[in-house]
């Protein structure tokens, strides 16, 4: 990437936020969600550092999914709290009472905040240029010119420079998954969140998102919460891996502890069944 | 038969006013349908509540019922006098706009969630989300019903020669008591009612392929009449092709 990358920008010249460079970024608070009377997430703990690369593992079902979308505020928690950058994410003070957001407030915060999913949803009515230029003219308000400019040069990045004129349908998974990343890019986010962004492609075009997504870890101070199966990769680009089970984080610890000599029986069968 | 000053004096005219009264019901209804139908899926229950309340009342009312109502009751009740015609229309755009709410409706609780969350992924404000991503992938489901709907809009509109105003029916009808002869008549006006529903079909399958190409299901080039060969002459007539356009 260019020397003026543009994720630098995440990163305040005045530190108006506390969130850069190794501060709490992330931080669940006691969070419990259920879904129907089953207790996916329980009185959940856990905090992430800015700038920090986490793997989340887990058995199916352990709520690794669950804890991304309840970052992405697609579902709500039923207890406790999630801050991002010390703010409440669902929650804001109002006469020094804490009550459920409301949707200016949540945009606020959300706005640090960007996903890649599983299946893409990359938009079907939007060439891929647009699909990327989209939400940086109409949410951070960039002039059309400003956007395409900043689409390029991520779509070069992800090395489809060539394919901005195409409609999604027209790519391959592992291009319209890479289209993805560069549209969550576009956002500037300070956190990234990937659930399993490798899962739906066939086996040969997994490297290529994989390599993106290791440029991005290298080249910005993006913070990343990734689930994948992908154990190779957690090990390259981690920083710390959790690991869920039961609603709670079981463990935690640098790739090399968890992978190589975890604390956990949990730990080590889970793992022996998925390597 | 017919003599040409009594087919220049009534029968043009009732067929440019049956027109008029469709295009401006049809105008009415599209927008109600729009409005109506993305408020039944507004986030504030109490304005769920009022939408539902509106297609549930115009459905089950008879729009013929109502536009006598317009017509002649609520010039006694409130004093306001509708000139014939605006009655009419406004009848029929609200009644068809009820049903064409539940089309929108259900076509964008069709589009896949996913989208959605995407579009909250990326910061879209709710209007944001239903103007760029949800309607226009929605937009296309719409318009087969929407075609459906529009040719019972245009056959509705017969019904405005019940409050005197002089559509086609209206003056079909009248040219029966001067000439005192009916087959040839509604045999016109039935050929008439045919031809004009046949040819906003074609028109709501030139838009429907526009805008499936603009979602980029389909070659994005369609001219007006390559669309036309392409498609068999038997889909055109009983809508049954509603696909075949899609990839
Ligand atoms: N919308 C929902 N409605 C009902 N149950 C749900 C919903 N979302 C998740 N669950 C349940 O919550 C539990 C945790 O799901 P989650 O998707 O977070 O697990 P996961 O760790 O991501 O699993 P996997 O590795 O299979 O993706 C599962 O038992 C799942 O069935
Ligand atoms: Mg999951």
């Amino acid at each position: 990437m260019s020397a003026e990358s543009p994720h630098t920008a995440n990163t305040p010249v005045t530190d108006a936020n506390p969130a850069v460079d190794g501060s709490e970024l992330i931080r669940f608070d006691k969070v419990t969600k259920r879904f129907a009377g089953n207790t996916v997430l329980d009185n959940l703990c856990f905090s992430v550092d800015s700038g920090k690369h986490v793997t989340l593992i887990g058995p199916s079902g352990s709520g690794k999914t669950t804890i991304l979308r309840l970052l992405m505020t697609l579902v709500k928690p039923d207890e406790g709290t999630i801050k991002v950058g010390g703010d409440y994410l669902t929650h804001e003070e109002r006469g020094g009472k804490l009550v459920p957001a409301g949707e200016k407030h949540i945009r606020e915060v959300r706005k640090n905040i960007g996903m890649v999913f599983q299946q893409f949803n990359l938009f079907p009515n939007m060439k891929v240029l647009q699909n990327i230029m989209e939400a940086p003219v109409q949410v951070l308000g960039l002039s059309k010119d400003e956007a395409e400019a900043r689409a390029r040069e991520l779509l070069d990045m992800v090395g489809l420079a060539d394919r901005c004129d195409e409609y999604p349908s027209r790519l391959s998974g592992g291009q319209q998954q890479r289209v993805a990343i560069a549209r969550a890019l576009a956002m500037r986010p300070q956190v990234l969140l990937l659930d399993e962004v490798t899962s739906a492609l066939d086996p040969e075009l997994v490297a290529g998102v994989l390599d993106v997504l290791r440029d991005v870890a290298r080249t910005t101070d993006i913070t990343m919460l990734c689930v994948t199966h992908e154990m190779n990769f957690a090990r390259d680009i981690s920083d710390q891996v959790l690991m869920f089970d039961g609603g709670k984080v079981v463990e935690s610890g640098s790739p090399e502890k968890i992978f190589g000599d975890p604390d956990h029986d949990r730990t080590r069968e889970f793992l022996s069944a998925v390597l | 038969m017919m003599t040409g000053a009594f087919f220049e004096n009534w029968f043009l005219p009732g067929i440019w006013i049956t027109l008029q009264v469709t295009f401006f019901s049809a105008a009415l209804a599209f927008v109600v349908s729009f409005v109506v139908g993305v408020l039944r899926a507004a986030p504030s229950r109490i304005v769920r509540i009022l939408a539902g309340a509106y297609f549930e009342i115009f459905r089950s009312t008879s729009s013929l019922v109502f536009m006598f109502w317009i017509a002649f009751t609520v010039p006694m009740l409130f004093h306001i006098q509708f000139y014939g015609m605006a009655a009419g229309v406004l009848a029929l755009g609200l009644t068809y706009g009820a049903y064409g709410s539940e089309i929108v409706r259900g076509a964008l609780a069709a589009v896949p969630a996913a989208q959605r969350e995407a579009g909250i992924a990326l910061n879209f404000t709710r209007i944001q989300r239903l103007r760029r991503i949800e309607i226009p992938q929605a937009w296309p489901e719409m318009l087969p019903p929407f075609n459906n709907l529009l040719i019972e809009l245009l056959k509705g509109t017969s019904l405005i020669s019940l409050i005197t105003v002089a559509d086609m029916t209206f003056s079909g009808n009248l040219l029966r008591l001067v000439k005192g002869e009916s087959a040839p008549i509604y045999t016109l006006l039935l050929v008439l009612y045919f031809v004009l529903a046949f040819l906003l079909t074609r028109g709501m399958r030139l838009l429907e392929r526009r805008a499936k190409a603009k979602i980029g299901q389909a070659p994005e080039k369609t001219g007006l009449f390559g669309g036309l060969r392409s498609r068999s002459s038997i889909d055109a007539v009983t809508g049954t092709a509603g696909t075949g356009g899609a990839k």
